[in-house]
């Protein structure tokens, strides 16, 4: 049985357009941008030069440092230019330019590794780092050091005691993780495995919300008959795929205010990461793909593709039949916590599991923001805080107040704006209070 | 590629806006109103039209000339124009009501700033106002034949009556041994509303019945109405006076003087109550607390417009301290 988090939304799912369209790999572009930062953490410097061959899962741009994950090139072909290029972020950033061979020439570095039981746990890491590997859930934080941090701790009496695959996906609309459950369930579990080597923890739990009772279904046919995999079933309740609230529905425990899942002994890591693990293992390919749900009321066709990195949005788009009427929005992730996009010439990254297009009637007009101190944000705020008040404290510069009521606790999940039936930018106040705070806190030293 | 919109998450809004929350407290109030024309004639529904007019008319007409952005799509103002004549007496002149509306909306409501920064219920606020023309509000019979003119002059006289909190007072200033039940049946009269009172507070069974439904979409939480109610009946029912024994004590002071209204309607106002769980509880408590003091101290009877003015005040300061615990951290 799953334990329960406070507050949280149940926005329409709006999965039906996709969760039963199997998953299409879209055929690479004629030339894919990677952009230095693919990952949260440290840019990559490029090691390739312009004009140098290059081939399919070869690694063109890496880092030094530990909170970076590599890159490797989607296709095989011709590196035409190292420039700045539009990323989803907004901003333009150095990007990898490859023109594409059309021939997926691998590169010889990618071969299987062997099995889980035959490789250490240093060399699995290795392999993993070298994968590129980063959360591919939306945070993109580098696989490998989660996970060595996690080990870091594993003789003392803090070892983590859980790892947890985390697949609720609780945003509307979006469907990679329940149709990778659904058609390569195999590939989760094994994902799970590696980590179970690295991490040796007492429970491995994989974590679906029940609007995906047929993907438990595959995932439990696959299961050996005797396993200490266990398979569990959320409510479904946005942000229950929030790490801080997925930690406390699958163990009752909190993660205090400021720290991390492993400073409650867990791990947690999402579904489609898991099953990149478990490629990097079985086949020694590093990641250059990913699935995307690509829907929203602006597209003719919604589907779920397996798309190459460094694929410009538009031409994402294109290969599922265009728009049906013209795109007022379009995002990258989900309608909660996705991005809006102005520039689709902008690539896929790793982070990214939907691409969704709005028309007109599904963007909410900007109307009067009037609080009537209805108390709806309150109860919904998965993270215990007061958005009302920290709205207005922010509005008037009150930083003392901010830090009071706990604002840093804010994750930014958005269930005060969805439900304020004033219309109060909220979540967006919250982000703005947050930078009032890092300033002033910069300015005192 | 036309020009995309660029704007913060979330994305999507949920259906729910104010003029919904807004036309469902309309709803909530249909039942108690229809009841009152029932009881007390069509003066009500006149009355009440008048009060709703008055109060989007100032409601615009003040927006206008301060060339603030027009509100009236919000709905709020006919939902006080409501709650203003439910606490009116249906003897109560139409320039009373005009003038009870100018209170609320111009002086209680639009001065603070508009919807949801007035820190006083208007209607009850416009209500104590009006206490100074206790001459002209006159609690009239219920079922009364005939009914009380929609225009004209009535003899007062002849369709007063005192109510049953009124009554009660007498009651216990003559000590009565036993309260004589032949004067009100506590549930013909007091339950289902045939008594004399303010048009919205007669019918206790009504006005829960639209609490239910407020609870029920979610609009309130039952928390301050039970806390207020379980208040009083605690308090009442532990210490009756007038040599009366405590259930009936109890049961007479929950069923009228305008307590179901005041829990269920006027203590749940959005901009005057606390949105923290345990501000709200203790908000509720001090409402009943209050109610219940001035029930019993003071000359008068009612005593629930001024206890729910007097916890409007400390709003801020309950939902101070009833913070929710911090994610991850234990209590204290």
């Amino acid at each position: 049985m799953f334990h329960r988090f406070r507050g949280g939304i149940h926005p329409p799912g709006k999965k039906d357009a996709t969760r039963h369209k199997p998953i299409e790999p879209l055929p690479p572009p004629a030339r894919v941008f990677l952009p230095m930062l693919m990952h949260t953490g440290v840019p990559c410097e490029p090691i390739v030069r312009p004009d140098q061959e290059v081939f399919m899962g070869q690694l063109v741009a890496d880092s030094k440092e530990l909170m970076s994950a590599p890159i490797h090139s989607p296709v095989s072909g011709r590196v035409l230019a190292i420039e700045p290029h539009p990323h989803p972020n907004g901003s333009r950033v150095l990007s990898v330019i490859i023109e594409n061979d059309g021939r997926d020439m691998l590169h010889e570095t990618v071969h299987p590794k062997g099995s889980v039981e035959s490789l250490t746990p240093e060399q699995l890491l290795l392999i993993i780092r070298g994968a590129g590997i980063v959360g591919m859930g939306g945070s993109a934080f580098p696989t490998h050091l989660k996970i060595l941090k996690a080990r870091e701790k594993m003789e003392t009496r803090e070892r983590c005691d859980t790892v947890i695959i985390n697949a609720a996906e609780c945003e509307p609309y979006i469907t990679a993780d329940h149709r990778l459950m659904l058609e390569a369930p195999e590939e989760v579990l094994g994902g799970l495995r590696v980590l179970m080597k690295l991490l040796e923890p007492k429970r491995a739990v994989i974590a679906v919300q029940s609007n995906k009772r047929d993907a438990l279904e595959a995932l439990r046919r696959t299961l050996p008959g005797k396993t200490r995999i266990e398979l569990l079933t959320l409510r479904t309740r946005y942000p229950q795929g929030s790490d801080k609230q997925v930690v406390k529905s699958v163990t009752g425990r909190e993660v205090p205010p400021g720290q991390l899942p492993s400073d409650v002994k867990c791990v947690v890591f999402n579904a489609n990461t898991a099953a990149a693990l478990h490629r990097a293992v079985t086949t020694g390919q590093p990641l250059i793909r990913r699935i995307v749900t690509v829907s929203g009321s602006a597209v003719a066709n919604a589907k779920n593709l397996d798309v190459r990195f460094g694929t410009p949005l538009a031409d994402i788009f294109n290969a599922t039949g265009g728009f049906r009427e013209q795109p007022v929005k379009v995002l990258t992730g989900g309608p909660m916590m996705g991005a809006a996009q102005h520039d689709l010439t902008a690539p896929l990254i790793k982070g990214c599991n939907a691409l969704l297009a709005f028309a007109g009637e599904d963007v909410p007009p900007p109307g009067n923001e009037i609080c009537i101190r209805c108390g709806r944000c309150a109860r919904v705020c998965p993270a215990h805080l007061l958005p009302i008040y920290l709205y207005m404290n922010e509005r008037k510069d009150r930083l003392r107040e901010l830090e009071k009521l706990h604002l840093d606790d804010c994750i930014e999940c958005g269930s005060c704006s969805y439900i304020c039936p004033g219309r109060l930018h909220l979540v967006h106040s919250m982000r703005t209070g947050k930078q009032k705070l890092r300033d002033s806190r910069k300015e005192a030293g | 590629m036309e020009k995309l919109t660029v704007s913060s998450s979330p994305h999507i809004r949920a259906s729910e806006n104010t003029r919904s929350v807004m036309l469902d407290v309309l709803i909530a109030l249909a039942f108690p109103l229809a009841i009152a024309v029932y009881y007390f004639g069509p003066r009500v529904l006149s009355l009440a039209a008048c009060s709703v007019i008055c109060c989007v008319v100032f409601e615009g007409l003040y927006r206008k000339l301060l060339k603030k952005p027009n509100s009236l799509g919000d709905m709020s103002a006919p939902v006080t124009g409501i709650l203003l004549c439910f606490v009116l007496p249906v003897s109560a002149p139409y320039w009373l009501v005009a003038l009870g509306a100018f209170f609320a909306i111009v002086v209680v409501k639009q001065l603070y700033g508009g919807l949801g920064k007035n820190f006083l219920n208007p209607a009850l606020a416009a209500r104590a106002f009006l206490a100074g023309f206790s001459s002209f509000l006159v609690y009239i019979k219920p079922l009364a034949d005939p009914y009380l003119p929609v225009f004209g002059n009535y003899t007062a006289d002849a369709v007063a009556q005192a109510t049953p909190l009124s009554y009660l007072k007498d009651v216990e200033k003559l000590s009565i041994e036993q309260l004589p039940v032949t004067e009100y049946d506590w549930f013909k009269n007091l339950f289902l509303g045939q008594m004399p009172g303010s048009i919205g507070e007669v019918s206790s069974v009504l006005l829960l019945m639209g609490g239910l439904y407020l609870v029920v979409r979610r609009v309130i939480t039952p928390r301050i109405p039970a806390a207020f109610i379980g208040t009083v009946a605690l308090l009442t029912f532990l210490f009756p006076r007038g040599g009366i024994e405590g259930f009936e004590y109890m049961r007479y002071n929950l069923l009228s003087g305008g307590l179901i209204l005041g829990a269920v309607f006027m203590a749940t106002d959005y901009a005057t109550s606390p949105i923290t769980p345990r501000g709200q509880w203790v908000y509720g408590v001090g409402c009943g607390l209050l109610t219940v003091f001035f029930r019993y101290f003071s000359a008068m009877p009612e005593g629930v417009c001024y206890a729910i003015l007097l916890m409007n005040t400390l709003v801020w300061t309950l939902d101070k301290i009833g913070a929710p615990r911090r994610f991850g951290r234990r209590w204290p």
